[in-house]
């Protein structure tokens, strides 16, 4: 059996959704790291009933590899339809691996304002950290080859599974 | 076969110059102008800066004087978190005979990471970006007549802002197109990006039947030239030009050549009127159309921002 076998993505999906309505504060903000955490911030935002909408963080203005591989895209991204300084926020993206792309998206978000709080919650995480960052919530954790990319894919009836290239 | 490579572009197709519109293909223009969109909302937030360029050096080099492209190019420059260096060159080494690749190579030798050259003389950016070494960038910030880039991309950012869509527009160029770079760069960024009817409008002296060449299609009389008219950009009359005998007066220019009220109403409805400044007003546009509901004059200018921020973003982050 694969790596990708044992990730349902729906069920974990389930799993999230449970967890993140225990994470979240009142007044607590939703925001997606873009792409796949986006739609999960989305389905998240909706399941749970809240008001507004979820917010969405792009990491690309602030990502750490930008001399070497430019700018990627997806940057243009970042909705916040809300203040957040002084809120609680929870973060959310789909794989959490060298932890880069949250140090990105958290200096993103600093520069809309100071939260009160930020917490993390991602559907899996594959381990191979290359900062001090962790997840307060994470339905897997698996262990894949350096060289291999997971992350999330949604079909057009908005039903997510996983891509392992 | 021996095929010259564009000196804008590394082995990859990536734009790691601009040094001129003229040969980039239309996915660059378009991935400029898409980038520009991104730095256009990094303006509105709190904090109005991004780290891509931080511990960067940005260097201005203005041979010839500007002061609104140099502003703008050292805006963009400190929101993408560089250190930027001033240097009116053409008040110092210059002056005292030093050769350009002699001061490039002194500026190289202070870890410069990127020019930001403006030279009277045609070709000035192409050459130092021949000889400086391969980490350093070069923006062409306009070079003798030949080429705008910044402006011809800012005048495209602002055209698609308020049409949309390049490929059902007509476009009046009008005023002194014969020494215009800003006029031949919006030309070939128009072309590549699919406008259908692009008019060169102005005295004879100054749009040259020849520059049918270029694609376009030449007009001597205002009135047929912004008849139907999507999109009028405006040049700034030169006033050397009065004085080389090539006009008979700023007065008599401004009678045939002038966009007045009057004139503007030829064009569609809907039209927008731009100018890439510093405009001559009563010479080659009449007061009422700047301060008009269809000018879209001062936003160029902050797109103007945004553009550059997108260039010196793209072009730092592609090795050569």
């Amino acid at each position: 059996m694969s790596a990708l076998d044992k990730l349902d993505a729906e069920a974990l999906y389930g799993e999230l959704l449970r967890g993140v309505r225990g994470l979240l504060r009142p007044e607590g903000l939703l925001v997606g790291i873009w792409s796949g955490g986006a739609w999960l911030g989305e389905r998240l935002h909706q399941d749970l009933g809240l008001v507004g909408e979820a917010g969405v963080i792009s990491s690309a203005l602030h990502r750490d590899d930008f001399s070497q591989r430019g700018l990627s895209a997806g940057a243009d991204h970042t909705r916040l339809p809300f203040e957040i300084k002084g809120r609680h926020i929870v973060l959310v993206d789909d794989v959490l691996y060298t932890g880069r792309t949250i140090r990105a998206a958290v200096n993103e978000l600093y520069d809309f304002g100071r939260p009160a709080s930020v917490t993390l919650a991602v559907l899996v995480d594959r381990g191979g950290r290359e900062l001090p960052i962790c997840a307060a919530l994470a339905p897997a954790t698996i262990e894949l080859p350096a060289g291999q990319r997971l992350s999330l894919a949604r079909d057009p009836a908005g039903k997510f599974s996983f891509e392992i290239r | 076969m021996f095929v010259r490579r564009n000196p804008q572009l590394n082995r990859n197709d990536e734009l790691i110059h601009l040094l001129s519109i003229e040969g980039l293909p239309a996915s660059i223009l378009t991935h400029i102008l898409d980038t520009a969109g991104t730095f256009l909302s990094v303006n509105e937030r709190d904090v109005k800066k991004v780290p891509l360029l931080r511990g960067k050096s940005v260097f201005n080099l203005f041979f010839e004087n500007s002061t609104r492209t140099r502003t703008t190019f050292e805006i963009a420059a400190k929101r993408l978190s560089a250190d930027v260096i001033n240097l009116d060159i053409a008040r110092s080494s210059t002056a005292k005979g030093e050769s350009l690749l002699d001061t490039i190579a002194n500026l190289s030798a202070m870890h410069a990471d990127m020019f930001v050259v403006r030279h009277s003389e045609s070709g000035a950016p192409y050459l130092i970006a021949q000889h400086c070494a391969p980490h350093v960038h070069v923006v062409n910030a306009g070079d003798g007549r030949h080429s705008h880039p910044t402006q011809g991309l800012l005048d495209m950012y602002t055209i698609r802002h308020y049409k949309k869509d390049f490929r059902e527009l007509t476009v009046a160029i009008v005023g002194d197109i014969v020494h215009s770079r800003v006029a031949r760069s919006d030309i070939h960024a128009l072309t590549t990006l699919g406008a259908p009817e692009i008019r060169a409008v102005g005295p004879k002296t100054l749009v040259p039947g020849d520059l049918r060449e270029m694609g376009v299609r030449v007009c001597h009389d205002l009135a047929e030239g912004i008849t139907g008219a999507d999109v009028i950009i405006m040049l700034r009359l030169q006033n050397e030009r009065m004085s080389g005998g090539m006009l008979p007066s700023a007065g008599e220019y401004f009678k045939t050549f002038g966009l007045s009220p009057e004139k503007l109403a030829l064009a569609k409805p809907d039209a927008i009127v731009m100018h890439p400044g510093p405009i001559n007003r009563g010479v080659e546009i009449d007061s009422a159309v700047v301060d008009g509901a269809q000018s879209v004059i001062l936003p160029q200018v902050t797109f103007g921002i945004a553009v550059r921020m997108a260039v010196m973003s793209i072009i730092a982050g592609n090795s050569a």
